[in-house]
């Protein structure tokens, strides 16, 4: 029993993460009709922003420290963050230690910046265009923008540790009444799930509860008639994409201290989350979380020792399978609409 | 000309020039000129011109016919890679068992993932297609089968060679260490030094040449025939042709066996020019560089494949060459600051940047030139035969020739 627990807590954040890309992959089809190879680069945008702004808050100078000498008896030169030279050492080293949750300040203008850039500036002229030409533009569009990062960040993976609060790992299993030790569950990776919950529930909430939401809604149904109505939807649906990168550079923020964010990490997640949106069914918001979870899970289930002995590997190709089952046996996906995108 | 008409005739016989003579015809600038780093005419990047020409001739037997975009090609080339050193492992160094067997293999795989890939359509074909590729490059980098079986298959990371141990019953005492068709090594080469040129003749470059000559000429007459033509009708509408009471399906399986098999001819000769082979050759974005060449090239063209196979390879060659001193020599006719400002610009782009370059190419020919460079030559030619008639159609250059 702890060790089923156990696995469906591991599933829950590579879940999350996947769920979060999904819900902005299905989001931008379901308006759009756009397939957007690229969201796995918004989704690297993201992680590097958390980057960026872990470096901006860490940029130093000497400042020469009366109250110590070095071994030739002059003043001792420390190096400073400016931050804490402007707020004092404890505020400033505090600011510093939580620059990933901090990053979703920069991250939120940034990525909804970028998501208007793109889809004005790129994606509008495709709409018309057959779905082959938009998978292959974003594809070269992600390809250049992880070439990017890369010529900017180098080609290795850079750490970006978790503010020091959440740095342990918790006992989940005493608080569920199991023996102490059985179930250990790093912090962090309790925030990001929570984190994304909150994502979701205010998409969803968006999306439910305003009148923007609602013409949306009404706009995916059938954009026609909604523009009929004297509505100008290609505004909205414009915004609804600056939305969906931001869910997806959110994600990538709050992902990098589970994994230290590198160029390739956008094509990594993109296949998957792909993959996810499929097995949800194209267009399907609820699908796609839900899918994004069942996946994440199944794969940590996956990777069980008791499972790989079995079938050695398994944990790398299960995703793959469940959606080729999918497809076969139900091309809609889980929670597709009947006759969207079936064939 | 063998069942052609004089179009197909003259472009087949121009294709066959090319690519005998292509370790003259590409090394124009004599060894020891400034200019030499422009030649492509060494045998390691003709055998890749070659053997990615052959892979793309068949991608576009399914893409540029049917319509439908595998993003999983690349399966099939390491598939085929695997059987062939597979070959060499247990019966000999001989290229043509290998080659077979590459063929054979591939070919079968193709069977099973398009019988099930190919009941979708549309996006749902291309994700289908990646995720049984990645699928593959998974099983084939963790070596999952060899675990299973507790033996080695792919080697994982490692990659497949060839060791001093296996058996190579075939193999006789005389026989060269290294892939060799009936004695003849694959990477002995004559060189022919003509003034200050030098050209090197290969046999493995032009062994690839015999087998991109035959992919070429049947990829001309599956472009001709009549099941060519119900792949066409496909691409431009399938529902209307299912109405008409045609089954697509056994077809389209055909285009994608097709394909599949040229995949595995091209993995094969990969493997009998360079015998250590990996799963990286499987990787998702190794497929995507198929579809890259494709359309770089002309999609549904005859000839564009070839283009686009050589234009990617050569600009990753002598892109990823590049540097900044050379940079600072092209432009030092420039006043310092423009020098220097240009060098700058440009550094992204060259050396380790080669893929932000291939990148930008990619997207700019997507956007204004969705018929690839054939298109552009359409568009060249266009230009001056309306100089000198006046009264051409103007509708004709823009629709890809065949």
């Amino acid at each position: 029993m702890d060790a089923i627990i156990l696995q469906i807590l591991n599933g829950l954040d590579k879940g999350s993460a996947y769920a979060l890309i999904a819900l902005g992959l299905t989001l931008i089809f379901g308006t759009l009709g756009v397939v957007n190879f690229a969201h796995g680069a918004l989704f690297m945008i993201g992680a590097f922003c958390s980057v960026t702004l872990q470096r901006m808050l860490s940029t130093s100078f000497e400042m020469v420290d009366e109250t110590q000498t070095d071994f030739l008896g002059n003043p001792l030169k420390v190096e400073t963050p400016y931050v804490e030279a402007w707020f004092g050492p404890e505020v400033g080293a505090a600011i510093i230690d939580w620059s990933v949750p901090l990053a979703i300040f920069l991250a939120i203008p940034v990525m909804i910046a970028v998501g208007f850039a793109m889809e004005r500036g790129l994606i509008k002229h495709f709409y018309k265009r057959p779905h082959a030409d938009q998978i292959l533009v974003t594809f070269g569009l992600a390809i250049v923008i992880g070439e990017i990062i890369k010529a900017n960040f180098g080609a290795n993976p850079i750490s970006t540790p978790a503010p020091e609060a959440f740095r342990g790992a918790m006992d989940f299993g005493v608080l569920l009444g199991f023996e102490p030790n059985t179930i250990i569950y790093p912090y962090w990776r309790l925030v990001y799930f929570l984190f994304a919950i909150v994502i979701i529930a205010s998409v969803f909430a968006f999306l439910q509860f305003t009148t923007f939401g609602m013409v949306v809604r009404a706009g995916m149904a059938d954009r026609e008639t909604v523009g009929l109505l004297g509505i100008d939807i290609d505004k909205r649906f414009t915004f609804m994409f600056g939305l969906a990168a931001a869910v997806a550079g959110l994600a990538g923020v709050m992902y990098t201290p589970i994994l230290s964010p590198h160029y390739n990490i956008g094509m990594d997640f993109l296949v998957l989350s792909f993959v996810v949106v499929v097995v949800g069914g194209m267009g399907s918001l609820p699908g796609a979380v839900l899918a994004g979870f069942v996946l994440g899970i199944l794969q940590s289930f996956a990777s069980m020792n008791e499972v790989k002995a079995i079938l050695p590997g398994i944990d790398q190709i299960i995703i793959y399978l469940v959606a080729i089952i999918i497809l076969l046996t139900r091309p809609r996906g889980l929670m597709g609409r009947k006759g969207v995108m079936e064939e | 000309m063998l069942g052609l008409n004089a179009k197909d005739t003259s472009l087949f016989i121009v294709v066959i020039i090319m690519v005998l003579a292509a370790p003259i015809l590409l090394n124009p600038f004599p060894a020891d000129s400034a200019l030499a780093q422009f030649n492509a005419g060494y045998p390691a990047l003709m055998q890749r011109f070659l053997i990615f020409g052959i892979l793309v001739v068949g991608f576009n037997i399914l893409f540029g016919l049917t319509g439908y975009l595998s993003f999983g090609h690349a399966a099939f080339l390491g598939v085929g890679s695997f059987a062939a050193v597979w070959m060499f492992k247990l019966l000999s160094f001989n290229v043509i068992p290998a080659i077979i067997l590459s063929i054979v293999v591939a070919g079968l795989f193709s069977v099973v993932i398009g019988y099930v890939a190919l009941r979708r359509s549309g996006i749902y074909f291309s994700i289908l297609t990646l995720a049984f590729a990645q699928m593959m490059y998974a099983i084939a980098y963790s070596d999952l089968v060899g675990k299973f079986l507790g033996t080695i298959i792919t080697n994982g990371e490692t990659g497949l060679q060839v060791y001093l141990d296996d058996p190579q019953i075939l193999a006789g005492a005389g026989d060269p260490r290294v892939p060799h068709l009936f004695g003849l090594e694959m990477n002995s080469q004559t060189v022919w030094s003509v003034g200050g040129w030098e050209f090197v003749f290969q046999n493995g470059y032009y062994l690839c040449a015999v087998f991109m000559i035959i992919a070429f000429y049947m990829s001309i007459r599956i472009f001709r025939s009549p099941f060519g033509l119900v792949l066409r009708s496909i691409k431009s509408n399938q529902q209307r042709l299912n109405y008409t009471g045609v089954s697509t399906r056994p077809y389209m399986l055909t285009a994608f066996v097709i394909s599949g098999m040229y995949a595995g001819l091209a993995g094969g000769l990969w493997s009998a020019m360079d015998p250590l082979t990996g799963a990286e050759r499987m990787f998702w974005t190794a497929s995507g560089e198929i579809v890259i060449m494709a359309i770089l090239g002309g999609v549904g063209t005859l000839i564009g494949p070839i283009l686009g196979a050589g234009a990617i390879k050569y600009m990753e060659n002598i892109v990823s060459k590049i540097n900044d001193n050379i940079l600072h020599q092209w432009f030092a006719f420039m006043p310092e600051g423009i020098e220097n400002f240009m060098v700058a610009i440009i550094h992204p782009f060259i050396g380790k940047g080669w893929h932000l370059t291939l990148g930008v190419v990619f997207m700019a020919v997507v956007i204004y030139l969705p018929g690839g460079l054939v298109e552009l030559g359409e568009r060249f030619i266009g230009l001056f035969r309306r100089k000198k008639t006046d009264n051409a159609p103007t509708g004709a250059s823009t629709k890809p020739a065949e």
